[in-house]
């Protein structure tokens, strides 16, 4: 399997009025086709900006993306012209966003939302674009799909109205589906219907996708190798397998601690990650994770470590104290 | 036999509920809004007469008549004559005509395109939408009937001159609060998402943004309906606007309110009392609407 997408030193940034917020700040990662990859990290982090500058839809002239490479299929996607890179969206690279109640037009009907991507993109005819509608409703699980297709996204519920979102993001048969929290506005039980279901169809369909998302429960699930963001960089990547039996970033067992676990005995409190993310625009000299970390050492503060690979060539983490990390020094300790 | 209408109506179950939900919409809107119902209906009455006003109006609006020159009202002239002898109430029919297609072509077109605008300046941002809003501001700085008066002078006075001329500095003001409402659905993630779906510019604005902003635009197309028959009819009125023989309510006015004010007050009393109702009625629709389709707009 080929490299689908891969991501070379991609920086954006905005300009606000409290200075340049650098929202991603050179991060390199990929995606190889039919891989599930997911881009996890806090709010703010620079997670959604990554999927935003994939599809250029950074909200400019606030928003620029300064440098790097974003070489899909092997066209560099920041060459494109703005023509180009609008048979790109929705044809080759679909997007799933957060929001199912509010990424649905409220004032057209389900059936016309579906169809008019197939209609612009590939070009079908009215009755073959609904043919297809009804079939897209039927493999993302919506029944009865001739009369909900004349229906208004009100009339849907918010796990179908996802549903038909991932139905829309599908629609012109896309080689990545980019998927920002796509199950975040829905509850529980329904998250792991949607997460299935996406699963299971880019599998069956062999799209490749990229997941972004706050919740390491999907990650351990859904993806195959995960990139951990913290203040616009890439602070660790590994196979999702491997993130959670061995993470060497004081960031990712900071996460991985923070979150509720079935497999051990309960413990009375979770560990958060203690302090704020830091300002944007204003990032320290050294690691930015310096403030918050319980391993931290004088070398952090002043030199930022790179990402570095640790023993499997697929492990790598940008952390001066990997070893420290590795043997599991207890944070809490650490910090007293 | 009774039996078999009931039958039918039962089967034809799709039909139903559509109907009877415009139906309620409408039996809601006159129960909640008796006055804006009332308006509705003069409104109504106002269309059917302009429609019918050949059938209906008892001489012909044009026709000069010497022999009954500035007759009182009388069972022969309803409303009496002018100087001419043409009856007042035939030419107060067919006048409606013109009140109506201007005041409905232009505050239809001004409002269209005042959507468009602010639509498009909305979903643009930045640099367009400073630029448009700035020359909107200055339309908006002369009141609309000096604009008006300016435009008619300059294009001339036929009817689709007139109604452009009333319909151009109506436009910012439509512009500006369609903009208002698009701005907030600009940040919607729908239209993001239609960004994300390759769709071009001009279909996001026409086909996914412009459909969301239909409660303001009816708003602005009655409250604009109103002002637009008045501006009618004071261009009329200062004789910039229809011209003789052209039956219409401001010219009318403007005939009889110099020289015959109290030798044939009829003349001027009538045009008078039926402009003041148009826009009165449509203000009032104008007004109902708006309450009962955006409450939150009610304050502005």
């Amino acid at each position: 399997m080929g490299t689908l997408l891969s991501v070379e030193g991609l920086v954006t940034q905005f300009i606000t009025s409290s200075g340049v917020v650098r929202a991603v700040d050179g991060v390199t990662w990929d995606v190889e086709e039919g891989e599930t990859v997911a881009l996890v990290g806090e709010s703010g982090c620079g997670k959604s900006v990554s999927a935003l500058s994939i599809m250029r839809l950074v909200a400019e002239p606030a928003g620029r993306i300064v440098a790097g490479r974003i070489l899909f299929k092997g066209r560099d996607l920041l060459q494109l012209s703005e023509e180009g890179m609008r048979r790109v969206r929705g044809r080759e690279i679909g997007m799933v966003f957060q929001e199912p109640m509010t990424s649905l037009n409220p004032v057209l009907t389900i059936g016309r939302q579906l169809t008019e991507g197939l209609e612009i993109h590939l070009g079908m005819s009215p009755t073959d674009a609904r043919a297809r509608a009804v079939e897209l409703l039927g493999l993302v699980g919506i029944p009865d799909a001739a009369r909900r297709l004349r229906q208004y996204p009100h009339q849907f519920s918010g796990g179908m109205r996802q549903r038909m979102v991932i139905a829309m993001a599908l629609a012109c048969e896309p080689s990545l589906v980019l998927a920002d929290e796509p199950t975040t506005a829905l509850d529980v039980t329904i998250q792991a219907q949607i997460l299935e279901l996406m699963k299971s169809l880019s599998r069956r369909l062999g799209v490749a996708m990229l997941i972004i998302t706050h919740n390491l429960g999907v990650v351990a699930r859904y993806a195959d190798r995960v990139n951990v963001m913290y203040a616009g960089r890439i602070i660790e990547r590994a196979s999702a397998r491997e993130l959670y039996a061995h993470p060497r970033h004081p960031y990712t067992l900071g996460l991985l601690r923070s979150v509720p676990r079935l497999d051990e005995p309960i413990r009375a409190r979770l560990d958060p990650i203690e302090g704020q993310p830091p300002d944007l625009t204003r990032l320290p000299r050294g690691c930015a994770f310096v403030p918050r970390c319980a391993f931290r050492t004088d070398r952090c503060i002043v030199e930022r470590p790179d990402l570095r690979p640790l023993n499997g060539a697929e492990h790598v983490a940008a952390c001066w104290e990997v070893e420290r990390v590795a043997v599991g020094g207890c944070p809490k300790v650490a910090m007293a | 036999m009774a039996v078999n209408p009931a039958i039918e109506r039962v089967t034809d179950l799709e039909e139903v509920p559509r109907r009877s939900r415009g139906q309620a919409a409408v039996a809601d809107f006159c129960r909640r809004r008796p006055l804006g119902a009332i308006a509705a209906a003069a409104i109504l009455l106002m269309v059917a007469v302009a429609l019918a006003a050949p059938l209906i109006a008892p001489y012909d609006p044009v026709a000069v008549n010497f022999g009954a020159m500035l007759d009182a009202p009388s069972a022969a002239h309803w409303l009496g004559t002018d100087s001419f002898g043409r009856d007042v109430l035939s030419r107060l029919i067919h006048g409606s005509r013109t009140a109506l297609l201007v005041g409905f072509g232009s505050s239809i077109l001004s409002a269209t395109l005042g959507a468009l605008l602010g639509v498009a300046s909305a979903y643009f941002g930045g640099r367009v939408d400073l630029y448009l809003q700035r020359v909107m501001d200055i339309f908006l700085s002369f009141p609309l009937i000096i604009l008006a008066l300016a435009l008619v002078t300059i294009l001339g006075n036929a009817l689709p001159n007139l109604i452009t001329a009333i319909m151009i500095p109506m436009i910012p003001r439509c512009a500006l609060v369609i903009r208002s409402s698009a701005l907030s659905i600009r940040e919607m993630p729908y239209v993001d998402a239609a960004r994300a779906a390759g769709f071009g510019h001009g279909r996001i604005i026409l086909r996914h943004m412009l459909p969301n902003v239909m409660a303001p635009y009816l708003i602005m197309v009655t409250a604009f309906l109103g002002q637009a028959i008045l501006l009618e009819a004071s261009l009329s009125f200062l004789g910039l606007g229809v011209q003789e023989p052209i039956p219409a309510w401001g010219l009318m006015l403007r005939g009889a309110a110099v020289e015959f004010a109290e030798a044939a007050p009829w003349m001027a009393i009538f045009p008078g009392l039926a402009i003041s109702l148009a826009v009165f009625a449509f203000n009032l629709f104008g007004d109902s609407l708006r309450d009962a389709l955006d409450p939150r707009l009610r304050t502005q």
